[in-house]
């Protein structure tokens, strides 16, 4: 199903007392998202359907849904690479609490970047000259590898472990802390490393991977933890020994 | 403990776990040529220090490791935590000990 024709989308409605999906059928467009059908169905069926975006071309993460069962960026992903039978079945990310229709709580999402350290600890005031990085050293290659970040929670509701146990971090939160670890220019290296090795830290991941292959920005978290466990690890021998 | 610990522990004692192993297949490849008799490998083990001490090491190895990796799996499906997975993780680390030394005991004691 690309252009012309009509396609059936299941559309996830309700909120957390009770929800089904509900079917539309969607008339098919050249190059047309998802997020383009979910516009459309709040366009033209129904005014109260409840979803989230904002930039529409894949920088500010807030469109992210489970399209056919895999989280994505509805923005990013054209109908013809998901509608291959002529049906779509949109539903909120797994592992957050659904607000209504599509449109998740991504507040436990972002304590768990607060949680994991995953924010920049400044070691200058403003008043001070910014320090200087050379974007050569491997710290610097590392940190750059993880930065690029934009907090869409698409890892977070690939990862089974976060779907199995609520405690844990989750691959974005600990994917940031890995990339502040490696940046000379914070200066939180002893909060970060308590936290990774703290319960629900990095020593919970399975290093299974659903983090990397499903990150829109090919992004690979699950290296991220590898590393995260590599520097907590170091760091408890080096407090015994 | 903090997880970390934990995850140190576990990681240690996998590479205990990877010589004994590995020295316990190549006994076993070795033995094994021309037949095999309960008589010949007890009188192998039997009163001796080094069997004891190689697989009671074993034996330890394999209780923290499995224990640990059991607390894992039963946090994630049963939901299990605080002093619960704490108890349940102690408890199946004794259950493997005692097991796993009883049978050293058994095979090495004179
Ligand atoms: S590698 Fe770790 S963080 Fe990534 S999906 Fe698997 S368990 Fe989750
Ligand atoms: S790591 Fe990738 S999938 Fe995860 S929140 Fe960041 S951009 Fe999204
Ligand atoms: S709408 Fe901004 S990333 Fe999709």
């Amino acid at each position: 199903m690309s252009t012309g024709g009509v396609m059936t989308v299941a559309v996830w409605r309700g909120g957390p007392e009770g929800s089904a999906f509900q079917e539309f059928r969607v008339p098919g467009q050249k190059s047309q998202t998802v997020l383009d059908v979910v516009i459309w169905i709040q366009q033209y069926r129904d005014p109260t359907l409840s979803y989230r975006f904002a930039c529409r071309v894949g920088m500010c993460g807030s469109c992210a849904m489970t399209v056919n069962g895999v989280p994505r960026w509805t923005c990013r992903t054209h109908v013809k690479r998901v509608a291959k039978t002529g049906r779509i079945e949109i539903a909120p990310l797994r592992s957050l609490p659904v607000i209504k229709d599509l449109a998740v709580d991504m507040d436990p999402f972002f304590e768990k970047w607060v949680a994991a350290e995953g924010r920049f600890h400044p070691q200058r005031t403003r008043d001070q000259p910014v320090r200087e990085t050379k974007p050569q050293t491997r710290r610097r290659r590392q940190a750059d590898a993880a930065i690029e970040c934009i907090n869409c929670a698409v890892c977070y509701a690939a990862c089974d472990t976060v779907a199995a146990s609520p405690d844990y971090l989750g691959p974005a939160a600990l994917n940031r802390a890995w990339s502040l670890l490696n940046d000379d220019k914070d200066s939180g290296t002893e909060a970060i490393l308590a936290a990774a090795g703290a319960k629900g830290g990095c020593h919970s991941c399975h290093a299974m991977g659903s983090c990397t292959r499903f990150c829109p920005n090919e992004l690979d978290p699950m290296a991220s933890i590898a590393g995260l466990k590599r520097a907590s690890i170091a760091a408890a021998l080096k407090r015994k020994g | 403990m903090p997880e970390v610990r934990l995850a140190l522990l576990q990681k240690l004692t996998a590479l205990v776990m990877l010589p004994l192993v590995a020295g316990h297949i190549a006994v076993m490849i070795y033995a094994v040529q021309g037949g095999l008799t309960a008589a010949e490998i007890l009188g192998r083990t039997q009163g001796s220090l080094a069997w004891a001490l190689f697989y009671g090491l074993f034996a330890v190895a394999v209780s923290i490791h499995a224990a640990i990796g059991l607390r894992a799996v039963l946090h994630e499906t049963l939901a299990l935590g605080g002093r619960a997975l704490a108890a349940v993780t102690w408890l199946i680390f004794l259950g493997l000990l005692a097991l796993g030394l009883r049978a050293v005991w058994a095979v090495t004691a004179a």
